[in-house]
């Protein structure tokens, strides 16, 4: 069920985007007015989302430290898992969004006889999520071209980079491959890694499926089925200056693109949103300086005060005066209440 | 002793069938109740306990005070408890950055599952840290997304009922806050945050466990949460001065209480004036600041370091802690040398500034004999034994004898929140090395940021839950036992009062023969006093190498 829902809800977008763009007025529905609604969310929906984490303060500093802290001026500080810093955070930072420094420290642990607990390290989620990532990226760059008109010289750049191997007409990008095994990959590890699959909701199953089917359906068209390219581009560059021309084109093609808008309107509703997040993780981008620089509450209550000390020392003045300790308010001989306790 | 003998459980951890061992639960974690049996929860707080909480600490955090059992089906809940829970939720999402933003982005990779003391351990899914966290993420779908609204189980959403609220029970109190799994996690997601939150949410309803609430009770009102009055608090750590004028021939004068006028207010944890083997710790504290002539004093009325608040609430972690400023100000000192204690050093290092801060009558502190001014305290004032003890002896300022401490093989085991809340890694090993000959660390996943915890860590430690404890600190005693038959280690020193409990729990359950140890103990030992006699044992009455026979 985890598994065969989120599946046949990204079939079913495929096949309502194959008929509804062939019913009369289909086409611009899902050409033009779904993507730019699609859009409007992603982005209304991303920045809401933003702002709703935003409006809960940091009371708290707590970075989780993975080295070792400022210190003693002859200890060697870990500058970058334990920054102390604003440099330094920047570039713990960057180090887990750019290259998931946190996911490159996995291991694997194993139970054997004994009982006996073994650690292997562990990279392939690191290294798949790494190329997932970005060959997303690099797809998502390498569309600007369907967006711009000309084309910008980075984009180009990154097209020749992607095609480099020259293998096949049209030339073959390495990152669509790429992307479909990582994609694979992932997949598969839900299904077999017990744990993983233990924890997997339909809503990661979801994505994984709709972003592989964006991929087939952007591959098909790419390399197997022709589709044509300039009425294509009239359509999505119309998009982007809002004069979009709705030509004849293949359903393919708007499948994928009723696809991304699926993506589009989902992002911010769901566990997508980890590429806004990561930002605001108050365990990674807070700087280890709490006994160095004051962190404010916002809401800290200044009515919570210790149990006095006043009260501490009138409820056992007795006994302290009994043990030499230093006493605030000296022990009044009470003739009457010593005599109610020797009774 | 555990209620399951080591010799089976050995078997049990690699056998039974469990997500750990191979075995793949038949039903969705969402359809597996929690179930209550004797040795697998903690007790609640007793009625008398909880009112004086009611009445004396924080009224209305601490639901009502009643007579029920965990194993009862009816915990006696109040009628709008729902209502409770989920106002409470709404308020700590406003409240807490870190709550809400780790409700909503976990991507469920599973980099966690296996980082978790009590999932190696046990084996039961949900102690693995993404399934703890779903626990409470169920809900907050539920309730506070639209998808959850929208699509309920197919979003991971789920309906709050009694058994959500008894699940919640079991699994926030088998996590000890220790932050293992957010060093594993892309996002730094932090158990530890979803485990006070829920443990929170489980306050207002009067959800709690004795052996948290009283000792919580006790610091509020003794100074210290194993309820010493002041001339006990006293009587039992001047008692120790005449084992260490009997180990050393020297009778100390320089202990003293709440004495106004001194440089520096030193709080340790009070379980090292109490029990073996934390009162050899306080020997070793003692001695040290006897050879170096530090003008200090101990107070009776914040005689306590660690923080049961912390296990409980932000409110009440406020509401002790303030007392270490209070007293410092009264007593007119410089500034705050802290014992060895780990979630106490969690408190002082990320919150007790925060919460209790800015004082006005301290200063930076500044090492009377090394002339060391500690920059990474400038604002909350309060510096670790070890980062002074390590100052001390890069600077040559203590007369040492190692062979002192040779008897014993020593490794280090990095207390979660030093390590992990604070970056305290290597000024301890400092100290190790430049008082002991022979150290040896345990393999390097498991110590210092990938330290495992002792198992039972944030109030856990008591023996109404045994057999998850010894599972708990499997990892942990499986380090330990590679470097003992590697290089015959004896020896697992700590800075931390719990540690020196639990560890010697575990050691005698999983490593017989190798001993517990605080490090100003090994200090101790090794400090040459002036006056000495020739030393034949060490600060616990042990015999030192060569001088057996």
């Amino acid at each position: 069920m985890k598994v065969l829902y989120p599946f046949v809800a990204v079939v079913a977008l495929v096949l309502i985007a194959f008929i509804g763009a062939s019913l009369p007025g289909g086409q611009y529905l899902f050409g033009v007015v779904f993507p730019i609604l699609a859009f409007a969310i992603f982005l209304v929906g991303f920045i809401n989302r933003i702002m709703n984490w935003g409006k809960s303060p940091v009371p708290f500093r707590i970075p989780t430290t993975c080295g070792q802290a400022n210190s003693l001026p002859w200890i060697k500080q870990n500058k970058f898992d334990c920054p102390s810093t604003g440099f330094g955070v920047i570039v713990r930072m960057f180090l887990e969004i750019v290259l998931f420094r946190s996911l490159f420290r996995n291991t694997k642990a194993e139970m054997l006889d004994g009982p006996k607990i073994v650690y292997g390290a562990t990279k392939w989620l690191w290294l798949f999520s790494l190329l997932f990532h970005y060959c997303f990226f690099v797809i998502v760059v390498r569309h600007l071209r369907f967006f711009t008109d000309p084309i910008p010289g980075f984009v180009q750049a990154l097209e020749f980079g992607d095609g480099l191997l020259q293998v096949g007409t049209p030339v073959l990008y390495q990152s669509d491959v790429v992307f479909v095994i990582a994609i694979l990959f992932l997949f598969l590890r839900r299904i077999l890694l017990r744990q993983v699959n233990y924890i997997s909701l339909p809503a990661d199953y979801f994505p994984l499926f709709l972003i592989l089917g964006i991929a087939i359906t952007g591959i098909l068209m790419r390399y197997f089925i022709r589709v044509d390219v300039v009425v294509i581009k009239e359509l999505t560059a119309g998009l982007a200056s809002f004069s979009p021309k709705v030509g004849d084109i293949n359903p393919l093609f708007y499948a994928h693109l009723f696809l991304v808008s699926t993506l589009l309107v989902y992002f911010p509703f769901s566990k997508l949103m980890h590429l806004g997040g990561i930002f605001l993780s108050p365990t990674r981008n807070l700087a280890n300086n709490s006994r160095m620089v004051r962190h404010e509450n916002p809401w800290n209550n200044p009515n919570i005060k210790p149990h006095s000390y006043a009260s501490y020392e009138d409820e056992f003045r007795e006994f302290m005066a009994g043990a030499d300790l230093p006493l605030d308010k000296p022990l009044e001989p009470a003739p009457e209440e010593k005599e109610e306790k020797a009774e | 002793m555990a209620d399951t003998k080591v010799e089976q459980m050995s078997v049990n951890v690699v056998k039974e069938p469990s997500l750990m061992t191979g075995a793949v639960p038949t039903k969705d974690w969402m359809d597996v109740p929690a179930v209550f049996k004797p040795g697998n929860y903690c007790y609640p707080g007793k009625p008398s306990i909880m009112e004086y909480h009611n009445n004396h600490t924080l009224p209305g955090l601490f639901g009502e005070a009643r007579e029920f059992a965990y194993e009862d089906e009816d915990w006696k809940l109040p009628e709008n408890w729902k209502e409770i829970i989920i106002n409470g939720i709404k308020e700590r999402l406003d409240k807490f950055r870190s709550f809400k933003v780790y409700m909503d982005i976990c991507v469920r990779c599973g980099a966690c599952a296996d980082k978790c003391h009590f999932f190696l351990g046990t084996g039961d899914p949900k102690n693995m840290p993404v399934l703890r966290a779903e626990l409470l993420r169920s809900i907050y779908r539920n309730e506070f997304t639209k998808a959850g609204k929208m699509l309920g189980r197919l979003a991971g959403a789920r309906e709050l009922t009694i058994d959500v609220i008894k699940e919640w029970f079991m699994y926030f109190y088998q996590c000890t806050e220790c932050r293992r799994c957010s060093v594993f996690c892309p996002y730094g997601i932090d158990t530890a945050e979803i485990t006070m939150m829920g443990r929170e949410l489980l306050h207002l309803l009067g959800i709690n466990t004795n052996w948290i609430m009283e000792p919580a009770a006790n610091s509020n009102r003794t100074g210290n949460h194993m309820g010493l009055q002041p001339h006990t608090f006293k009587q039992n750590a001047e008692f120790l001065l005449d084992d260490i004028e009997e180990v050393t021939g020297v009778r100390i004068n320089s202990l003293n209480f709440n004495r106004k006028g001194a440089e520096v207010l030193f709080i340790i944890p009070s379980a090292d004036v109490f029990a073996e083997p934390g009162i050899f710790t306080f020997m070793g504290y003692v001695v040290l600041f006897d050879h170096i002539g530090l003008d200090y004093t101990i107070s009776t009325y914040s005689s306590e370091g660690g923080n049961f608040g912390l296990f409980t609430s932000n409110e009440l972690m406020k509401k002790l802690n303030g007392k270490m400023y209070a007293e410092a100000k009264r007593l007119g000192v410089k500034w705050i040398l802290g014992g060895e204690c780990g979630h106490m050093w969690r408190v002082i290092h990320q919150y007790m500034d925060t919460m209790n801060g800015p004082t006005d009558n301290l200063e930076i502190p500044k090492s009377p004999l090394t002339g060391t001014v500690f920059d990474n305290a400038a604002t909350t004032k309060m510096v670790h034994i070890s980062e002074f003890t390590a100052d001390l002896v890069h600077h040559n300022k203590l007369k040492i004898d190692k062979s002192r401490n040779d008897h014993r093989t020593v490794t280090f085991h990095d207390s979660c929140n030093p390590a992990r809340a604070m970056g305290l890694l290597e000024e301890p090993r400092t100290v190790i090395n430049a008082v002991c000959n022979n150290f040896y660390d345990m393999p390097e996943n498991t110590i210092r940021e990938s330290t495992f915890c002792c198992g039972s860590g944030t109030g856990l430690n008591t023996g109404e839950i045994m057999d998850i404890r010894m599972r708990g600190a499997l990892p942990r005693a499986n380090a330990v036992k590679y470097v003992k038959e590697k290089h015959g280690v004896n020896t697992l020193a700590c800075v931390c009062a719990i540690d020196r409990a639990t560890l010697t729990s575990m050691n005698e359950y999983w490593n017989p023969e190798v001993e517990v140890a605080g490090i100003s103990e090994l200090v101790g030992n090794a400090l040459i006093m002036d006056g000495e006699k020739e030393r034949e044992s060490g600060l616990r009455f042990e015999p030192l190498a060569g001088t057996e026979g």
